[in-house]
């Protein structure tokens, strides 16, 4: 893979999917124009992410006109997108759609939805079930919804099926001031988990944050490109809506791979088997 | 780690960040606070005037008769250092209008009363103004419900209320908060002689460590009292901070419909903006 990316961090207007869908269509445009071949929107970019009641008001079907707008985009530059979908059996996710050559040529469903502290996502979600690869004409993608990241089964998941980047797509409050330091605890956590992705599942990572604030609540940007040693190429550190852009190259993926080659050493049967053997239970194995 | 310490630039950027997008939500782009000569509307002030410029603030002397005139002094050297608008309104007039007759001598409740002037004062001037009535009330007192209910808690937003007293102090020194501000005992100038710490009981140095382990960091009893701290200490601030739950929430409603305000009709206050 060689792909010139974007990734957007936005400031959604709460609920407003017209103005949402209109700020989306000017940033795809904007980084088609410039020559980005790919561009990452943050979790439920289209909606804000407290919706509460609103979030069943909100939901679309894949088909729905609303998203129809990426799919003709998509004939200049792949989009992946963050709304909250109503699948044909009924249900409501928060889910990505990765949009390519006309058409929406993914779907990822958040598995691991957040309820605890501040998050009530299993109120308003059903979960996902799976980590599938999306195989893009630019590469092998794998998505992680934000606190699916925090689960490191779902990035080995992808990095078993040899994934050239993940994409994180994410609402994540800034929260913590304890101690004196010069960031938040929240955005020290996610560059340690973001840096800590890309070295130990050899992948580039493209993680996109939004901002802005919903009742009290920060979002906290700070959206970056970390490559496959685990090092930050780009970020956008403050809190303020912008544009990020870079290039995902295969050629720093393979000599990530030589070096280390974690990929070839890989031995995911002694999971497989311990599995079966009845870890993973809370018990012993 | 001393959870109790804190970046005041960071503090500082989010809180104004906060400020400027939350009330601009609302369509508004001013705001206006009860200036009391106190740290908390001190710092309340500085973070309005960075967020909205100076002349999009409006802080609001609000003396009664038997207030100590340093309260006033004191706001008006944070009013000039911060160059924002100002008003005096007094409100010996109203407070005594219902305080006597009947004579009321009741402390608590003659506090009550000058509080809640208070708040009809900001909320008739935010419309005169044009601006939202922010908040001064920090996380040490919200905890301890040391406040007037619909007095000096109400607010349209509040900046500082996940702040306790010593992190304010500390978001204050950076904001260069005029130093008899400062300086002085934390009194809610009430009545004369009224220090916070003297009607508490305890000292905001002791509240704020203990509630930060408490609230924050989710310790138990026994772990608290291993720490040192007086079991008798824990067991009051914990009590205390039960007992004054219902200041910290909505009024509850009685339940009769299938889809009721709080319950299970569920939306942000920032819905439709």
């Amino acid at each position: 893979m060689d792909c010139r990316v974007t990734l957007a961090q936005t400031n959604p207007t709460l609920g407003n999917l017209a103005a949402n869908l209109r700020d989306h269509v000017e940033r795809i445009r904007a980084a088609a124009a410039a020559g980005s071949q790919l561009i990452v929107f943050p979790e439920l970019s289209l909606t804000g992410y407290f919706l509460k009641d609103q979030t069943v008001d909100l939901a679309l079907r894949l088909d729905a006109k609303e998203l129809s707008e990426f799919a003709q985009l998509s004939q200049s530059i792949s989009i992946l997108v963050g709304f909250v979908e109503r699948s044909p059996d009924g249900r409501i996710y928060n889910t990505t759609a990765f949009f390519e050559d006309g058409r929406a040529l993914a779907v990822h469903r958040k598995v691991h939805l957040v309820t605890y502290g501040m998050f009530d996502e299993q109120r308003e979600f059903a979960a996902g079930d799976r980590f599938d690869p999306i195989e893009s004409k630019l590469g092998r993608f794998g998505v992680l919804i934000c606190e699916d990241a925090w689960h490191v089964s779902s990035g080995y998941l992808h990095f078993l099926n040899n994934v050239d980047a993940l994409l994180v797509p994410s609402c994540s409050p800034g929260r913590g001031i304890g101690g004196g330091g010069a960031d938040l605890q929240s955005r020290r956590s996610w560059n340690t988990l973001l840096e800590a992705h890309g070295r130990f599942f050899q992948t580039w990572v493209v993680y996109a944050n939004r901002v802005g604030w919903e009742d009290g609540v920060v979002f906290s940007g700070g959206s970056r490109i970390v490559d496959p040693f685990g090092e930050t190429v780009c970020a956008l550190d403050g809190f303020d809506a912008g544009t990020l852009g870079g290039r995902l190259e295969s050629n720093t993926l393979d000599r990530a791979r030589v070096m280390t080659p974690l990929r070839r050493d890989a031995k995911p049967w002694i999971l497989a088997d311990g599995l079966k053997r009845g870890s993973g239970k809370g018990g012993g194995a | 780690m001393n959870g109790l310490k804190i970046d005041p630039a960071l503090v500082e950027s989010l809180l104004v960040n906060f400020l400027r997008e939350e009330v601009g939500h609302t369509g508004f782009s001013k705001a206006l606070l009860g200036v009391s000569g106190g740290v908390d509307s001190a710092v309340v002030a500085a973070l309005a005037a960075r967020a909205f410029g100076p002349q999009n603030v409006l802080g609001v002397m609000m003396p009664y008769r038997t207030s100590d005139p340093a309260s006033e002094a004191h706001a008006r050297v944070l009013i000039d250092a911060l160059g924002i608008a100002s008003r005096k309104v007094d409100i010996s007039g109203m407070a005594d209008g219902y305080l006597a007759p009947p004579k009321i001598e009741a402390r608590m409740r003659r506090g009550n009363v000058m509080a809640r002037c208070r708040m009809i004062v900001l909320y008739d001037l935010s419309v005169e103004w044009n601006g939202l009535v922010l908040g001064t009330s920090n996380k040490t007192e919200i905890l301890l419900g040391y406040s007037t209910q619909w007095g000096d808690s109400a607010s349209a937003l509040n900046p500082i209320g996940d702040l306790y007293k010593d992190q304010i102090y500390q978001l204050a020194r950076h904001l260069k908060v005029p130093a008899p501000i400062l300086e002085k005992a934390p009194s809610a100038d009430l009545f004369p002689g009224q220090t916070d710490e003297g009607e508490l009981g305890f000292t905001y140095a002791d509240a704020d460590r203990l509630l930060y382990l408490m609230v924050d960091e989710r310790m138990r009893e026994s772990e608290l009292v291993e720490r040192g701290f007086a079991p008798d200490f824990v067991k009051k601030l914990a009590a205390r901070i039960a007992a004054t739950q219902f200041k910290r929430v909505p009024p509850i409603i009685a339940k009769l419909s299938h889809r009721t305000v709080n319950q299970d009709f569920r939306y942000l206050r920032d819905w439709g903006k």
